[in-house]
């Protein structure tokens, strides 16, 4: 499979500053796969994001997306590669309707009028915000404001999509809404995911995690491997999902469960059988 | 009374004057502001008076609703009146109270003055009463196009009015949560001497200038990414059509100007 995101041996330090705060880093993001980032905070995992879209660029080390190289030169085209959405729901609304928010990405990149609304019609009917074509950002929730920060991401048609901390600032409903929507992307439109998140509810989702830890990879792997981690994660700053906290409590009352649940489906799945199996 | 207020507000509808073009909506209420200074007698006013109407008719808003909205102007006409009746002293005196002398220039002065405040209102209320703040946008940007010749930023302009007005509700928000943020923590903003009143305030302003540039930053941001570049090369998404009814409206206009000419020079 080919790498649409690859960093290698990034060092990077902010200008201005003496602290690294990515030390040597190499992660590649594979076509068609959903890679979570998780880290706590100042772990240099949204720095990886700003490195991945040219706000900034790296010190040493080389950042290819979708075959290439990003440099000064590149990065207008690396960008269409990349849609972004990012964690305030409020700062990455730009117009004054969410058709016009839709719209702006594609103004930007001169596409022609008649395709625009067919565009913005389709990507809003993706995320299911078709029928608030005309509201103002104020009127909608913060659920409704990442989905329509999506639908302006999938109207330019990238290869790939980072969420950049998206659903952190959301609430549990409106974080269920976002993830889901990113999963049935992934299953319809084949779509490359990246999402960088402290939360491991989110990552759980995920096909591969990448643990970063004081600018470093700390560990990689499916979210299986990862979560066998345990307690080693909550030593990084890291809060366990919760199926994991509570097979982690069981298992200290002397009730082992077979297989470790990511979800509260396949906990309950865990907790019925192995009583069966009793 | 601020949910009454109608001064600069958007009201929906499905009228002549809403399905105008933006642009001619522009140059017509600007038009009609330059055209009203030619009027200068009962006649002149009342023939603007009449065309006022008609065009509060076609944008489908009742005169009721315009006067009860604009209240507060209204009495700043009623305030402007009575400073032209009083202090203008010029012709023959009609009426004298004690220390007040009314002139005969005065009334004339008063009445017309009002009456030509009264109507600039009305028709700029009429502009954003039937125009979305971002058509207005749209159609000053198509309009300063040509200025762009002389390095005129008018994408740029455009671009900074609707982004302001995107954020309007969401700043407005966020001063309501600082405030009540503050007055959990002690902060008193509504009584006491005025000094303290605007001590009061700059708490309040500190975090919410703070968080606007926060925002700002990261609105640039998520342009950038989604490919802002400037103006150069951009497509609109929202087509201004000029239409038949935009050109009769101005037809309209240089008809009473042609009119108000006649009755001041030669009637």
């Amino acid at each position: 499979m080919r790498n649409m995101i690859s960093l290698q041996n990034i060092t990077f330090k902010y200008p201005g500053t003496e602290i690294e705060v990515l030390k040597n880093v190499s992660i590649s993001v594979k076509e068609g796969e959903w890679t979570a980032i998780v880290g706590h905070n100042g772990s240099g995992k949204s720095t990886l994001a700003k490195l991945m879209n040219g706000l900034y660029f790296p010190e040493q080390g080389y950042v290819t997306i979708a075959d290439i190289e990003l440099n000064k030169d590149t990065v207008w085209d690396t960008r269409r590669h990349i849609g972004m959405v990012f964690q305030n729901p409020d700062n990455q609304f730009v117009g004054t309707t969410v058709q016009d928010d839709v719209a702006f990405g594609l103004e930007n990149h001169g596409i022609p009028q008649e395709v625009m609304v067919e565009r913005v019609q389709t990507a809003l009917k993706q995320v299911k915000m078709d029928d608030f074509l005309d509201q103002e950002p104020h009127h909608l929730s913060g659920g409704q404001k990442q989905r329509v920060a999506m639908a302006s991401v999938l109207a330019l048609r990238p290869d790939i999509i980072i969420l950049d901390e998206a659903t952190s600032m959301l609430d549990p409903a409106g974080r269920a809404e976002v993830i889901e929507l990113v999963r049935e992307l992934k299953r319809e439109e084949d779509m490359t995911v990246l999402s960088i998140t402290h939360d491991l509810e989110e990552a759980a989702k995920a096909d591969r995690i990448i643990v970063m830890n004081q600018g470093e990879v700390y560990r990689e792997g499916t979210p299986e491997e990862i979560f066998a981690l345990g307690q080693e994660l909550v030593a990084l700053g890291l809060d366990l999902p919760f199926p994991l906290k509570m097979a982690h409590v069981l298992n200290e009352k002397g009730i082992p469960l077979e297989r470790k649940p990511l979800t509260e489906e396949e906990l309950v799945n865990e907790l019925w059988t192995s009583f069966l199996s009793k | 009374m601020m949910e009454k207020m109608i001064f600069g507000r958007y009201i929906p509808a499905d009228s002549i004057a809403h399905r105008m073009d933006p642009r001619a909506k522009l140059i017509f209420v600007f038009a009609f502001i330059a055209i009203i200074f030619i009027a200068d007698d009962v006649w002149g006013y009342l023939i603007a008076a009449v065309f006022t109407y008609a065009s509060i008719k076609l944008s489908g808003l009742s005169l009721r609703f315009l006067i009860s909205g604009l209240k507060p102007v209204m009495i700043l006409i009623a305030f402007t009146f009575l400073l032209q009746l009083f202090f203008a002293r010029e012709g023959n005196i009609v009426l004298e109270l004690g220390f007040i002398k009314i002139y005969e220039e005065g009334i004339r002065q008063a009445f017309f003055i009002s009456m030509r405040f009264t109507l600039l209102v009305f028709m700029t209320s009429l502009l954003t009463l039937t125009t979305t703040p971002i058509s207005i946008t749209d159609g000053l940007e198509s309009l300063l196009n040509p200025l762009k010749k002389i390095k005129f930023p008018a994408h740029e302009l455009a671009l900074m009015m609707s982004i302001a007005l995107r954020f309007i509700p969401t700043l407005m928000d966020e001063t309501d949560k600082i405030m009540k943020a503050q007055m959990a923590r002690g902060s008193d903003m509504s009584s006491g001497p005025l000094k303290d009143r605007v001590k009061a305030i700059v708490p309040l302003m500190i975090p919410l200038f703070v968080n606007a540039f926060k925002r700002a930053e990261d609105l640039a941001t998520a342009m950038e990414v989604r490919g802002y570049r400037g103006g150069e090369g951009r497509t609109k998404y929202r087509l201004l059509v000029w239409q038949a009814r935009d050109t009769l409206a101005l037809l309209s206009l240089i008809i009473l100007a042609g009119a108000l000419t006649a009755f001041r020079f030669w009637i």
